[in-house]
């Protein structure tokens, strides 16, 4: 039975108010006296040779401080994946795509510094670009790295089970294909940066990242300045959603000038150059098959990738792995192939967003198993229904759902939504339909591999033992990681949340790999916990030794302390208390001893009372190749039923219901849970009906801008029935898992379902614009 | 070549000498150190640069330092009176309306300009007042139920 003080509630945000007056700190907020402002010189074409760069003009431009390219920053290669550093700073001997960088400048101002970028000259060659995916990976395309001959970054072939003997046997086969679009994150705030040397020759760069830690070793890697003499601190963030998980170019060249000219260097990307940077969602290519027998029941999947990857390989190939391992579940499959290629391509380069790699694929086989239970008869949510796995089962890739109330979702959004009284009831456009999906709470193994524990904290408590603080390297980029972390301290040591601070996204505070992946929750919320523990244990053995109990009767609720139980006689405590901190204001009082007391008592014997805590997940998965790529120590999953209605004039859609359920197994702040699912949505619906990064002839972004690359806005999204589901999850601390990705996975396949509902048209191309589903309908009527 | 502009900043008179091609965003956060206001996009497109001049919303980005002499300005900073958070930021407060926040003070602004004009508004009427300003963390539905209860918060205050 859970009775929590804490933990379940709906605390408003810690941060809440700083952002809602505008008090809220992020980069581009921050000055430091005599700071230059940095700017980059970005490639104009899509491919070509370096021949000459003639930075001397740029130099002598008064107000210039320092101009660096690939000579001064040198040569290191570097990326996400140790696998692929394909990389440079700056490019020395070819760009691959417009906006790979090529030199950077400080100068007093930042007009001063665009101007002298405008002033370097570079010769180019230009070559043959190549801008599709498919193209890349012909015979005779242009080529994009020396050392990846074909244009693969990645490649992933595996199977689980006897694939085709299994599909032979099966009573029907379905087939489809799926196109999505290059996303944009779209986070309302642009990257920033701020980097600043000391005069021992010590770093701290104040940067709008999701990962301070992995931003910390890039850095130090490149610039080959010690780890250690690397401060990375992360301000608040106006959003990330997976593109800021990785160090940028900005950040490198804002240390790097810094380095140079001694100065503190501010700089910050335009929106444009936001999508020129991009790191942000790539476009997939699906092909699959699914075989079923006449009862419904699944039984073999194949499923074939293509990911347009840019120019250079970011997540990408964690991206290609998650697209099939992520498709072992929520149901039970016998057999499963996967076969994933990502290309090059002469664009800007894609990486980890929201549903990383996921998302597409999902997309594909939601509608596959509706189009299979259409021709099968059956209703697709009892279809679903029919074959989700539960608790405690294996996917046939290996990964462990140690907890999954998938079966609980569907119901909740069958039951919420209305689903009977509408399915095959509504009129002609009109159309409801569903969809399934699910995630990892954190990946299973860090980028790099590594021993290293992948959250620690610490915690302190004050002197006089009334408050006390979280410090963490995590990340709060909007999710709500702070209030998370302070809640579960305040559970674990039994005081009020009142009574946490927390400071995070700071490498000198803890080690923690950051916002990615739905990771903090579970990772560093259990290393909060555990450093919450050990300051609680700390506390009741002095308090143990004081009061002549023992330890074990010692427990802390609300504030207060009680031995087993009851307050115990304590009189004698307090009285030394109050006359030990004499002149104090606020005496104790009440009826039972104090946290805020036996703190005091413990700091008096041991000086500040500090505990840390740590977590890194046991080893996962299965021995086979890229068995790490989907590995988590548990999985939330999601279920949701979209009603849409679609203008048959016009093929214009409009999403007029959702009904979304979460199991996030404990729901540690209910209402940043449903502020997740909400906005996961939200983002789903955007990619499904608006979004599109658009490339002219020459590889340049036609829509780099927020009027011309829509995202949902205020009128494009209907009020969502958000229905929290709760398991409890054994590897998540006090049960809980991830929400941050799980929800978006359901949407995209929702939507489309709704609109074969509305229009019997089964779409296989993102964006739903008006304009493709209506040449859709029109195809669709001249079918016999 | 400056030109001298006089205006009102968050009830407080300010002169200065600005360029000509200033704007009023590089203009509040750079020269007044009021960055509450964000700058998200320099184009009038994401709404998060939104003061209220003259009481009406507009992009600070889209509007030049110049044009706002012998007008007056309210930025995200003028909102709360003595410590004490205005009834929008308080109901974003308490709604959950706030992840990343960097939409939230145009977002506020928006929503001042729509409830000092229109009390009781209906939920079209808030989602229309918002839909210029983008917010990418929250599917705005918290945001909508929040101004919808600042608007009760506020009807009720003035009734009382």
């Amino acid at each position: 039975m859970r009775d929590f003080q804490v933990l379940g509630a709906r605390a408003p945000r810690l941060d809440a108010p700083a952002k809602s007056t505008g008090q809220a700190k992020y980069a581009d907020d921050l000055t430091m006296p005599g700071m230059l402002y940095g700017a980059i010189l970005q490639s104009p074409i899509a491919h070509g040779k370096i021949l000459n760069i003639d930075a001397s003009k740029a130099r002598k431009l008064k107000g210039v401080r320092a101009v660096v390219t690939a000579r001064e920053a040198g040569l290191v290669k570097y990326g996400v994946s140790p696998a692929r550093y394909d990389e440079t700073l700056y490019c020395h001997e070819k760009v691959r795509y417009v906006g790979d960088e090529i030199a950077a400048v400080a100068a007093v101002d930042l007009e001063t510094a665009l101007e002298a970028v405008e002033l370097i000259k570079v010769d180019y060659e230009e070559l043959p670009a190549v801008l599709d995916m498919f193209e890349a990976m012909k015979e005779g395309a242009p080529q994009l790295h020396d050392e990846f001959p074909g244009n693969v970054t990645a490649e992933v072939h595996q199977e689980f089970g006897e694939t085709e003997p299994l599909m032979a046997q099966c009573d029907l086969v379905v087939d489809h294909t799926f196109l999505s679009k290059r996303q944009d994150g779209a986070f309302i705030e642009p990257h920033s940066c701020l980097a600043v040397f000391d005069l021992q020759g010590k770093l701290t760069l104040h940067t709008s990242t999701q990962v301070p830690h992995y931003v910390m070793r890039t850095v130090a890697m490149v610039l080959r300045i010690p780890v250690g003499d690397v401060r990375v601190v992360k301000p608040y963030v106006g959003g990330g959603f997976g593109p800021k998980s990785e160090a940028t170019p900005l950040e490198m060249s804002a240390c790097l000038l810094s380095k140079v000219t001694g100065k503190p260097v501010k700089m910050n990307y335009t929106r444009e150059q936001v999508f020129l940077h991009s790191r942000a969602r790539h476009q997939f290519y699906a092909e699959m098959s699914l075989g079923v027998k006449k009862d419904g029941t699944l039984v073999a999947l194949k499923n074939k990738a293509v990911l347009d990857g840019g120019a250079y390989t970011s997540f990408g190939i964690a991206t290609v792995y998650y697209s099939g391992s992520l498709l072992g579940g929520p149901y039970r499959l016998q057999a499963m192939k996967y076969d994933g290629w990502r290309a090059y391509t002469n664009k800007p380069a894609c990486g980890a967003q929201r549903g990383h790699g996921g998302v597409a694929h999902r997309a594909c086989f939601e509608q596959l198993l509706d189009k299979a239970a259409d021709q099968l008869g059956i209703d697709p949510v009892e279809m679903r229904l029919k074959n989700v796995m539960v608790a405690g089962q294996t996917t046939i890739n290996e990964l462990d759902m140690s907890s999954l109330g998938m079966k609980e979702c569907i119901e909740a959004v069958r039951n919420g939504s209305d689903w009977k009284n509408k399915k095959g009831k509504l009129p002609r456009g009109k159309g409801i339909g569903s969809a399934c999906g699910f995630f990892v709470s954190g990946a299973g193994y860090p980028i790099y591999r590594s021993d290293t524990y992948h959250s620690t904290v610490v915690i302190k408590v004050a002197e006089d033992g009334g408050t006390v603080t979280v410090l963490t390297g995590s990340a709060e980029i909007g999710q709500g990681s702070d209030t998370m972390l302070a809640m579960i301290a305040a559970e674990t040591l039994g005081i009020p949340l009142e009574c946490v601070r927390v400071f995070s996204g700071d490498t000198e505070y803890s080690v923690d790999l950051g916002a990615y992946s739905s990771r903090q929750t579970l990772m560093t919320g259990h290393a909060a916990k555990e450093a919450a523990e050990n300051v609680r244990r700390q506390i009741a053995e002095v308090l143990s030794v004081h009061m002549g109990r023992d330890v074990d009767d010692i427990t802390f609720r609300n504030g207060n302390v009680l031995f087993r139980g009851g307050p115990g006689n304590f009189e004698k405590l307090r009285q030394g208390y109050i006359k030990e901190h004499r002149g104090w204001t606020d005496p104790p009082g009440g009826d039972y001893f104090t946290f805020r007391e036996a703190a005091r008592l413990a700091f008096l014997e041991k000086g500040t009372l500090v505990g840390t805590g740590k977590y890194k997940p046991p080893r996962l998965g299965g021995a086979y190749k890229g068995a790490a790529v989907g590995t988590s120590p548990a999985y939330g999953c999601s279920a949701q039923v979209v009603e849409v209605s679609v203008d048959l004039e016009t093929g214009q859609v409009s999403v007029d219901n959702m009904t979304d359920a979460h199991d996030c197994g404990l729901a540690i702040n209910l209402t940043s849970v449903e502020g997740q699912m909400q906005g996961s949505l939200s983002m789903g619906l955007g990619e499904c009906l608006f979004e599109e990064v658009k490339f002219d002839s020459r590889g340049r972004i036609i829509n780099a801008s927020l009027g011309e690359y829509k995202i949902p806005t205020a009128l494009d999204m209907p009020n969502v029935k958000s229905i929290v589901v709760e398991s409890n999850e054994p590897n998540g601390p006090y049960g809980a898992k991830e929400v941050g990705e799980g929800a978006i996975m359901p949407t995209i396949p929702a939507i489309l379902n709704a609109i074969y509902d509305a229009t019997g048209v089964r779409i296989n191309e993102l964006p739903v614009t008006a304009e493709r589903l209506y040449m859709a309908m029109k195809e669709n009527q001249k079918k016999p | 070549m400056k030109t001298l502009i006089q205006l009102t900043v968050n009830g407080e008179l300010v002169e200065a000498a600005v360029d000509a091609n200033r704007t009023l965003v590089q203009f509040l956060r750079e020269d007044l150190e009021l960055t509450g206001t964000k700058h998200g996009c320099g184009l009038g497109d994401c709404g998060a640069c939104t003061v209220l001049l003259d009481g009406k919303p507009v992009n600070s980005c889209l509007v030049l330092a110049v044009q706002a002499n012998g007008r007056s300005v309210l930025t995200i900073e003028g909102l709360a009176e003595n410590g004490k958070l205005h009834p929008i930021q308080q109901a974003f407060v308490d709604k959950g309306a706030i992840q990343c926040g960097f939409c939230t003070p145009g977002m506020i602004l928006s929503a001042k300009a729509l409830l000092d004009t229109n009390t009781k508004p209906t939920e079209i009427e808030i989602r229309t007042a918002i839909s210029g300003n983008l917010c990418r963390c929250t599917g705005y539905q918290k945001i909508v139920q929040a101004i919808q209860t600042a608007a009760e918060e506020m009807t009720a205050k003035e009734g009382s």
